[in-house]
């Protein structure tokens, strides 16, 4: 890891731990928006961590700006960080500043969403479904499509319909209705929609990825400590041959998302992406299993923290492309090449 | 925390030249790869090939990381890891060569003696000699502390009694590394054992008889030594030390790419089986065994980094291998519902026989080189279970 990486690591973990406190889970778990946490994140340029520093960004390497969502999602941070980062990523595209206050993007599920002239600004029409945080943002970056030319359009919560909705996280993942909703600034994009997919899989992959790290650390912890026939639970070799496949999960999901960083800023459509969304994806399911099973009762109720991370595990793997979904691409894209190009194939993607 | 730092797995080494090296492998390939069936060696890492093997010595690519003196290369790990990966994955015939490359040269330049490694590391480098693993008996597989195999000092060397099993290649090898007992074991279990540097094919009173697996294949032997006489400069290291000598040698061999490529030619025949536009299951299934190697490989190549940083990434190296011989083992089932078609070794069609070959030889990925549950134990003692 670079030294800088290993930096900015260390003062995310201390940021994170000092604001993700139990208090704040549970306060942002019953719907109540963080709003210390935000301010931090603001400050340490968390939030702007996407967009080039000639633009009004904090000027990281974007490989940098994704690891740090390793530690957002060891901390189960309950806040649209990647989201806000997609947003700024998006807008300085289209050369347009990033406004105050959390952000988040549409569509994220594959719907076409119409960029129309109206005068000299643009109107925006189509639903978009699943938002995440879009009721607790002021504004919604929107990758819309003007025939074959991506714009993307800075839009107003208040121009447009809110239906609110949940992941299984609590997290607020709210259906949008774009009735020819005003973009308060707009412009032309390099962005393909398909990018923001990608990106946004990227995201997630590096999230789950930390969220297995503290599901395993969290883990191997209960087990030392939990006595049942006079020893740790830990002791066993039922137990311990569990935690160990759940060590292979944590480190295979860390593994793919962080080569999946590394392509990121190259090439979205580097199969280091499907691979990471694919790869983290199933180790999410296999790893929270290993987690419940080894805490027993007491990780199933709300009062341990297990499921803070748990939840997410399980809804992030269905965001921004299913396992089903970037293994169909990627299968495709496999086959097409055909058979003798396989091997090269996968070495191509480093 | 203590138990995430000895799973943690360093970002690969980037290296350009090594990339260079993987162009001119696949030119080799091109060229020298020998044309015969493609079931040959599937799942024993391509079969066993002394010509090909030569090939690859005068290519220099076998004890590539060793010093010059002893006819190494002194190449990087990584550069290994390409021709390695390179051919596996072209189901090249690389075992002749694989162990000793792998284990028994790295052993002999750790703790040989000068005379050793001048008489023997030249040879591998050519490819002109295999070497095959004395470690498993009868009675000591995964509990490899429990061999009973004894070597008694007498007339100035050691004398051997004893039966090793399991022992691939024995019938094709030059040289046996042997793991005798040859003093107490000790409260640990762990004291009182000897490596042993054997001639197999100038020392009398050795008979190897071949054991045949379930799929019909000769790479198993039984090796009987009955009064066997080894001279004193066949003690290969420290007497006593053969338990740290045994264990350092394993971190090599569980965390390389032969520990998820073993059924990489079913999942060739598999897609050439698809065609370029399969199913939607098909696809999906072919994507995530994709998505699993890609990710195999950057930690395989995360370890062969830390092993060049000269770090003992013995638990990381179980990791690998526990990981990679299970989607191993799931190719031949995933595969064989994707295409209709019976299992049959000596069918005409590829993907047939292939995969006939591959289910039948995967409950040994799982075995070979350190049970899974010897491997998972492992990573909870780094854990800190343990």
């Amino acid at each position: 890891m670079s030294e800088t990486r290993e930096l900015l690591r260390e003062a995310a973990e201390r940021l994170f731990e000092k604001h993700c406190n139990a208090e704040t889970m549970r306060r942002a778990d019953a719907g109540e928006f963080p709003q210390a946490l935000w301010r931090a994140l603001t400050e340490a340029g968390y939030t702007a961590a996407l967009i080039p520093e000639s633009a009004g960004g904090a000027g990281f390497e974007m490989s940098d700006a994704l690891s740090l969502l390793f530690s957002a999602g060891r901390h189960a941070l309950p806040a649209p960080l990647a989201e806000t980062m997609l947003a700024g990523w998006l807008l300085s595209s289209a050369g347009i500043a990033l406004p105050d206050g959390p952000l988040t993007v549409a569509p994220v599920r594959g719907e076409n969403l119409a960029a129309k002239r109206d005068g000299a600004g643009w109107r925006i029409e189509g639903t978009a479904s699943r938002v995440p945080w879009a009721r607790q943002c002021a504004a919604i970056a929107v990758l819309a499509q003007d025939g074959a030319k991506s714009i993307v359009a800075l839009v107003a919560a208040a121009d447009c319909t809110v239906k609110n909705g949940h992941n299984v996280a609590g997290e607020p993942r709210d259906d949008l209705v774009f009735s020819g909703a005003r973009a308060q600034e707009a412009g032309a994009s390099p962005i393909p929609a398909g990018a923001m997919r990608a990106l946004g899989a990227v995201m997630r992959s590096a999230q789950m990825a930390g969220a297995l790290q503290t599901v395993l650390a969290t883990s191997v912890q209960y087990a030392c400590e939990r006595v049942q026939f006079g020893r740790p639970i830990g002791r066993f070799q039922a137990v311990q041959q569990n935690l160990a496949v759940l060590a292979g999960q944590a480190a295979a999901a860390t593994a793919a998302a962080e080569a999946a960083i590394e392509a990121a800023s190259a090439d979205l459509d580097s199969m280091a992406v499907a691979a990471a969304k694919i790869r983290a994806g199933e180790a999410a399911g296999i790893g929270a299993s290993i987690a419940h099973q080894v805490h027993g009762a007491i990780g199933f109720t709300q009062e341990h923290r297990l499921h803070y991370s748990t939840r997410r595990l399980w809804s992030w793997r269905d965001e921004f492309g299913n396992e089903a979904y970037w293994a169909h691409k990627l299968g495709g894209e496999i086959a097409a090449a055909g058979a003798e190009r396989l091997w090269q194939s996968i070495t191509a993607a480093g | 925390m203590a138990s995430s730092d000895s799973l943690r797995f360093e970002p690969p080494p980037v290296h350009r030249a090594a990339e260079v090296l993987r162009g001119e492998v696949r030119a080799f390939l091109a060229e020298h790869l020998p044309r015969r069936a493609i079931t040959m060696g599937v799942g024993s890492w391509g079969g066993s090939d002394r010509d090909f093997s030569r090939k690859m010595g005068a290519r220099g690519w076998i004890g590539m990381t060793w010093p010059k003196r002893y006819g190494g290369h002194e190449r990087s790990a990584l550069e290994r890891y390409v021709v390695l990966e390179e051919m596996l994955a072209a189901g090249a015939p690389v075992s002749g060569h694989w162990v000793a490359d792998r284990q028994s040269g790295p052993l002999l330049l750790r703790v040989g003696t000068e005379q050793q490694k001048q008489a023997i590391l030249p040879r591998i480098a050519a490819g002109e000699c295999s070497f095959c693993i004395g470690m498993s008996e009868p009675d000591s597989g995964s509990d490899l502390a429990s061999v009973r195999t004894r070597a008694v000092a007498a007339g100035g060397g050691f004398r051997v009694n004893g039966t090793k099993l399991w022992t691939s290649n024995a019938h094709r090898s030059e040289y046996m590394i042997l793991l005798c007992r040859t003093g107490e074991a000790g409260e640990q279990r762990h004291g009182g054992l000897t490596q042993f540097l054997v001639d197999l094919k100038a020392t009398p009173g050795i008979s190897i008889r071949p054991v045949h697996n379930l799929a019909g294949e000769h790479h198993f032997n039984e090796v009987v030594f009955q009064d066997v006489l080894l001279p004193e400069a066949s003690v290969l290291g420290e007497v006593g030390s053969g338990w740290q000598q045994v264990t350092s040698e394993l971190a090599f061999e569980r965390s390389g790419p032969e520990r998820f490529l073993s059924a990489f030619t079913l999942l060739v025949e598999l897609a050439r089986a698809l065609g370029p536009e399969p199913s939607e299951r098909a696809r999906i299934a072919l994507g995530r065994i994709v998505a699993h190697i890609a990710t195999l490989r950057r930690l395989s190549r995360s370890v062969a980094g830390m092993l060049q940083a000269g770090a003992n990434p013995a638990q990381q190296s179980a990791l690998v291998k526990d990981l990679g011989t299970t989607l191993e083992q799931e190719i031949s089932e995933i595969a064989r519902l994707l295409v209709d078609a019976e299992p049959d070794r000596d069918s005409t069609r590829d993907f047939v026989a292939v995969l006939a070959r591959t289910m039948m030889n995967a409950p040994s990925f799982s075995i070979r080189g350190g049970t899974r549950e010897i491997l998972r134990g492992m990573i909870a003692r780094g854990l800190g279970l343990r």
